[in-house]
């Protein structure tokens, strides 16, 4: 018989729990549009609110690796499709948003707006990049690209580069930081740790090397 | 909020729908209350508005303070139907009530060495939640030049839709300057000041490249950050999906106004 643990919990339901985390921004989004409630200017609120998601799930795509390193739950990299793809929704609804509603698809005006605005170039680049990953997110683009797609994947860490810094030059110039500051330091903290495990590694490879010597 | 009864001005008046009373008083900038727009509705409640005492002083020849019923009194109450067009991109229509500033400034007899006036929003921690935020230098203040204090359409404001100013749109007194961005019209004043030199704004002070002394509505200047050529309004009668609007120069006004910037670079001057 099973014996019961909160691992063996989450291996079993979790990942009822993150399709739930997935689509509950965007059922909100839905209830809020049919209560009425998108406040006096929905359309702003819908780009700040798909925006703000966006960079979420791309802190918990970020963290999956971590923390199934530091837990041992190796079947957490189960979670990282969902989460990255559901970014990858909330950039695509946060960029048609500015680009259908807010814009009016006035071409006149959004291709000035790419390169004369630094925060929509830097938006915009991070949004491209996320294509590429997204539509190789399948188990067969997996296997077809080989070792080409872990490379590839890496751009996440540009992305995790670009978005934040998107969202600081938004709010840059109001110098009203604060929520920026929380992600920043979220994401910050995520590839912190990436990278010092890469030192480790490294450290220890040459060390290993050494005593073989 | 207690009724304030008004005569309509229909020459100062546009004939724009007006945006609904719920949107004026809930979608607020006002940020010693809070940046959030849905912020000053909650928070400035905590704001004493009576008593409430005005200075107005500095190049005069008879400074005073006002008190609120004084200025009640001091011209009729109009009811003005301006458009308000925010630097952020979105606009409205209100119908405010006041009279027009020159009545006060009048009163106190500007020297000829005036050349500006300066107006000084309430700074009071205790009742103003937001003045710990790092964003502006507090107490607010705001500018224009003589000539734009004077004109007609510059309005002390008392109040709006027919009863006094709720707080949260800058009570119990503030300035509205329809022709200028939103920001110009200064909120909860507890000083004005009559000087020589061109007063240093506070968004302008945060943020010189991106706010100008000026901030007439300009459809041309762009805003680093976005253009200034169209606006939305809020609450717009199309649905917020329908197209923007149009941004108009000098938001509308031109007409009455124009002739204030003659011969000025409004792209240096923005």
């Amino acid at each position: 018989m099973q014996v019961w643990t909160l691992k063996s919990t989450i291996k079993e339901y979790g990942r009822y729990a993150i399709y739930l985390f997935c689509a509950f921004p965007f059922l909100r989004l839905l209830g809020l549009g049919f209560t009425n409630s998108l406040t006096a200017n929905p359309i702003e609120f819908i780009t700040r609110y798909t925006g703000t998601w966006a960079i979420v799930f791309l802190c918990c795509t970020l963290a999956v690796t971590p923390i199934r390193k530091l837990s041992n739950m190796n079947y957490l990299v189960l979670y990282r499709r969902p989460l990255g793809l559901t970014c990858f929704a909330y950039s695509l609804l946060h960029f048609l948003t500015w680009l259908v509603l807010d814009h009016q698809l006035e071409f006149s005006e959004i291709i000035p707006d790419f390169y004369k605005r630094t925060y929509i170039t830097v938006g915009l680049a991070a949004f491209l990049l996320l294509i590429p990953l997204a539509s190789t997110s399948t188990h067969r683009m997996q296997r077809l690209l080989g070792r080409k797609w872990q490379k590839l994947h890496q751009l996440i860490y540009l992305i995790a580069i670009l978005a934040p810094l998107h969202y600081w030059l938004h709010k840059a110039a109001k110098n009203n930081l604060f929520t920026v500051k929380i992600y920043v330091g979220i994401i910050g903290t995520l590839l912190g740790y990436r990278f010092l495990s890469w030192l480790i590694k490294k450290y220890q490879l040459s060390f290993s090397k050494m005593k073989i010597r | 909020g207690n009724k304030l009864s008004s005569i309509p001005n229909p020459a100062l008046s546009v004939l724009d729908k007006k945006t609904s009373y719920e949107d004026v008083t809930s979608y607020n900038n006002f940020y010693e209350f809070g940046m959030d727009k849905s912020d000053p509705k909650q928070n400035a409640k905590s704001l004493q508005t009576t008593p409430w005492k005005i200075s107005v002083e500095g190049l005069v020849n008879k400074p005073k303070v006002f008190d609120l019923s004084d200025l009640l009194k001091l011209a009729p109450i109009e009811e003005r139907v301006y458009r308000m067009r925010c630097v952020e991109g979105w606009s409205m229509v209100i119908p405010w009530l006041g009279y027009s500033l020159a009545n006060l400034i009048k009163q106190v007899e500007p020297q000829g060495s005036a050349k500006f006036v300066e107006f000084i929003s309430l700074a009071d921690k205790k009742q103003m939640t937001g003045l710990g935020s790092e964003v502006l230098h507090w107490p607010y203040v705001e500018g224009l030049r003589l000539d734009e204090a004077m004109h007609p359409l510059t309005l002390l404001t008392l109040g709006l839709y027919g009863e006094v100013l709720p707080k949260q749109n800058g009570a119990p007194v503030r300035l509205v300057v329809p022709w200028k961005y939103g920001f110009k019209s200064a909120k909860s004043i507890v000083k004005i000041r009559l000087v020589e030199k061109q007063p240093a704004n506070s968004w302008w002070l945060a943020n010189p490249g991106e706010y100008g002394f000026y901030s007439n509505v300009n459809p041309e200047v762009d805003h680093p950050r976005w253009s200034q050529a169209t606006e939305r309004k809020i609450g717009d009668e199309k649905g917020f999906f329908g197209p923007k609007r149009k941004t108009l120069m000098f938001n509308g006004y031109t007409e009455q106004v124009g002739s204030m910037y003659a011969g000025m670079d409004l792209k240096k001057y923005y």
